[in-house]
């Protein structure tokens, strides 16, 4: 389903090498200008060529990330709010990370441990409801922390954002479709959500690869299985735009996820259920639509045995039970 | 605090008794060099079987003995011709994970040479020339020190200026990252014997690499060279009024830097890392992270000569004085060192210390000598650590 009122909301995996972009454009039918934003590549936002010739020279790039730096330049006091917000949400992270380091230490121990079947599947199922616990109170107190930042310091009526953001409507009036590059999660996310690009995805259609993906999932969960230093817990960081959703998106597969590792995909798997975990390897993409996912290719869905297998879709769009 | 020592793993392989190895098969056959020919083909050589290694070497030689540099095994060690055959063999029992750079001393009459082994294809390359290197069981060659088609390459620019602290030409190279931008801001790093380490740690490539996989940030890095290294990077005070007072100034005016001390680091190996650490000893605060690899600090606990000789005296007195008064210097320091060399124990005895001092240590042993790819072997683990990368943040 899809929270948003986008047209279709299409999922791509990175497109650094052999793009695929231009392909799915295509497929949908898309002739229009595409507005494009490729904040979460911070200071490099603008080195787009690649992108535009891709697309056939029709994007207009929203510029985020420079918008955002111009407004913390104009209006000193919304970016001490900002920094200071930041700030809890970095603290935040990290006692969140206490807790579900300790949280999967002792699902681990525990899954280990010899006793009889019915209770160590008891127990599996108690462990995982203690993570999903971690996980639900830390996203509220993001929910929180966001309230309370938005209702005191009222981004969208600063004149500066108020200017930023009614140019951007403008743009994007003009356009058909919104193409999310990846880059910085955290940063993208933020470029996002201050410039309202949830509500603009109305009747567009939107493209969304990597960071982009996760960032208009619903939830934007951090991973990678081989970190050069401890285990890499998956981490919740914070909703997302909620433009697809019952998705967990899981981009660059081929070396952040250790898919032979069943254990640990199956603890992620029923760990965020009822949403599905898609690895998305490059040039793999699905189309979200209101019904259903369609249009799957090469997309790989985690099971909750901890298998995986390519994620499949109806035709009409929905998932084959 | 110290982030605990951590030593190499004992795999269950290693625990296990060697099995029985295979030359001793082809001993009790009475073979003739047509047997050995058909035993050797399709193996490789040494002959690794567990923790059994068997070491061979084929040819007409009045001895043969391996020579190699671990520590507390004897240095030269004979090998045993099998009868009606040219094949010398020496079977050790050597510890899993270890890598062990050997050569071979042939001796015929009075004449004695030093060869590498004909029959292995490893070899560890430095100053001297190269050596032949056994990998044994459970070791890998990391997959990040070969050089990686996606990886965008950062770029090596020559610099140079003239030092006053040493009255002369000071010379290096400086490592900028690939997407490098001016507008940016980035941590340091200072490598001593940097030509070496480019050479034979292939630290270009590392870099591109882990950077590549987001596991460090972009960082600028500059590869500084000595021409009397045994003399300069004995903490002589002259090396660390160089790197702290001319040559951070001029990277700093020309280049982004970040300026803080978190973003500052010093690393080096052997005599390398003494002059890391003897710089930052002496301009406490400034260098916020240290990367020690296998770090001469000798030390004495009587007296004030050292059994190392007279180039290590001014590292004896400098390491006995911060024993005596041990302070922090630094905010992290990552040390590495070798159980294969004789320098473990002055690295193990310098832990304790440096952690007492309230400041973060992670110290990493290798089953390894001391040599340059095991410095290599490191660099993920000690660079990650002190400047970790943005990877559970980029997806792109």
């Amino acid at each position: 389903m899809i929270a948003g009122d986008a047209r279709a909301v299409v999922l791509l995996g990175a497109q650094r090498f052999n793009p695929t972009l231009g392909q799915a454009v295509a497929e949908l039918g898309v002739q229009g200008k595409i507005a494009t934003i490729t904040a979460g590549w911070q200071e490099r936002e603008e080195e787009d060529e690649d992108l535009h010739r891709h697309l056939d020279g029709r994007t207009v790039n929203l510029r985020l990330h420079a918008r955002a730096e111009e407004i913390f330049r104009k209006d000193p006091k919304f970016h001490a709010a900002h920094r200071k917000r930041q700030a809890i949400l970095r603290h935040r992270q990290d006692f969140y990370r206490i807790r579900l380091e300790h949280a999967l230490d002792a699902q681990y121990v525990i899954q280990n441990r010899a006793a009889p079947s019915d209770i160590l599947e008891d127990e599996a199922r108690a462990s995982i409801q203690a993570i999903r616990e971690i996980d639900r109170m830390h996203l509220e107190r993001c929910r929180r922390d966001w309230q309370e930042f938005d209702a005191r310091y009222r981004p969208a009526e600063r004149p500066v954002i108020a200017e930023h953001r009614a140019e951007i409507a403008e743009i994007v009036k003009d356009c058909d479709a919104i193409a999310i590059a990846g880059g910085h999660v955290a940063s993208l996310l933020n470029r996002l959500r201050l410039f309202g690009i949830a509500e603009l995805a109305r009747d567009k259609y939107v493209f969304a690869w990597c960071a982009g993906a996760m960032a208009v999932s619903e939830r934007v969960v951090l991973f990678h299985h081989s970190p050069p230093q401890g285990q890499g817990a998956e981490e919740v960081l914070d909703e997302g735009l909620g433009l697809a959703g019952n998705v967990v998106v899981l981009p660059q597969p081929e070396f952040r996820l250790r898919l032979d590792d069943h254990e640990r995909i199956q603890v992620m798997v029923r760990r965020f259920a009822p949403a599905v975990c898609l690895a998305m390897p490059a040039r793999s993409r699905v189309t979200w639509l209101k019904h259903g996912p369609k249009d799957s290719h090469g997309v790989i869905a985690l099971r909750d045995d901890g298998s995986n297998e390519r994620f499949q879709v109806a035709e009409a769009g929905g998932l084959h039970s | 605090m110290s982030n605990a020592t951590k030593r190499p793993s004992n795999r269950p392989s290693a625990l296990m008794k060697a099995a029985r190895p295979a030359i001793h098969t082809l001993i009790e056959s009475n073979p003739d060099n047509e047997k050995v020919d058909k035993f050797l083909k399709g193996r490789s050589v040494p002959i690794v079987e567990g923790p059994s290694v068997t070491f061979v070497w084929r040819g007409e030689a009045d001895g043969v003995n391996l020579r190699h540099w671990i520590y507390g095994l004897e240095t030269s060690t004979a090998l045993t011709r099998i009868p009606n055959t040219d094949l010398w063999y020496l079977t050790l029992d050597i510890p899993h994970g270890s890598r062990v750079e050997y050569k071979f001393e042939i001796r015929r009459g009075d004449r004695v040479e030093w060869i590498e082994d004909p029959l292995n294809p490893n070899r560890a390359r430095d100053p001297f020339g190269a050596n032949s290197a056994l990998h044994g069981d459970g070791y890998e060659v990391p997959d990040w020190v070969h050089p990686d088609s996606f990886a965008r390459p950062g770029h090596l620019e020559p610099f140079g200026f003239y030092s006053k602290a040493f009255g002369g030409k000071r010379t290096g190279k400086l490592y900028l990252p690939a997407r490098f931008r001016k507008t940016r801001q980035y941590p340091l790093l200072v490598v001593h014997d940097g030509s070496d380490y480019l050479n034979y740690a292939v630290m270009k490539t590392v870099l591109d690499n882990l950077i590549e996989r987001l596991e460090i940030p972009d960082m600028i890095v500059a590869f500084t060279d000595s021409p009397d290294r045994l003399r300069e990077y004995a903490a002589d005070e002259r090396h660390a009024r160089f790197l702290t007072e001319e040559l951070l100034p001029d990277l700093t005016n020309r280049l982004p830097l970040l300026d803080r001390p978190q973003a500052r680091c010093l690393m080096g190996a052997s005599f390398g890392a003494v002059a890391a650490f003897s710089t930052a000893c002496r301009y406490p605060g400034t260098w916020g992270r240290l990367l020690l690899q296998s770090g001469s600090f000798a030390f004495s606990d009587i007296g004030k000569s050292n059994r190392r000789g007279p180039l290590f005296d001014n590292i004896v007195k400098f390491v006995n004085k911060y024993r005596e008064d041990p302070k922090p210097i630094s905010e992290r320091i990552f040390m590495s060192c070798g159980v294969y060399e004789s320098l473990i124990y002055e690295n193990r005895s310098l832990v304790p210390l440096l952690d007492s001092t309230g400041m973060q240590v992670k110290f990493v042993e290798a089953r390894d000598g001391h040599n340059w790819e095991n410095w290599r072997d490191r660099l993920r683990e000690g660079l990650s650590w002190l400047f970790p990368g943005p990877l559970m943040f980029i997806y792109e």
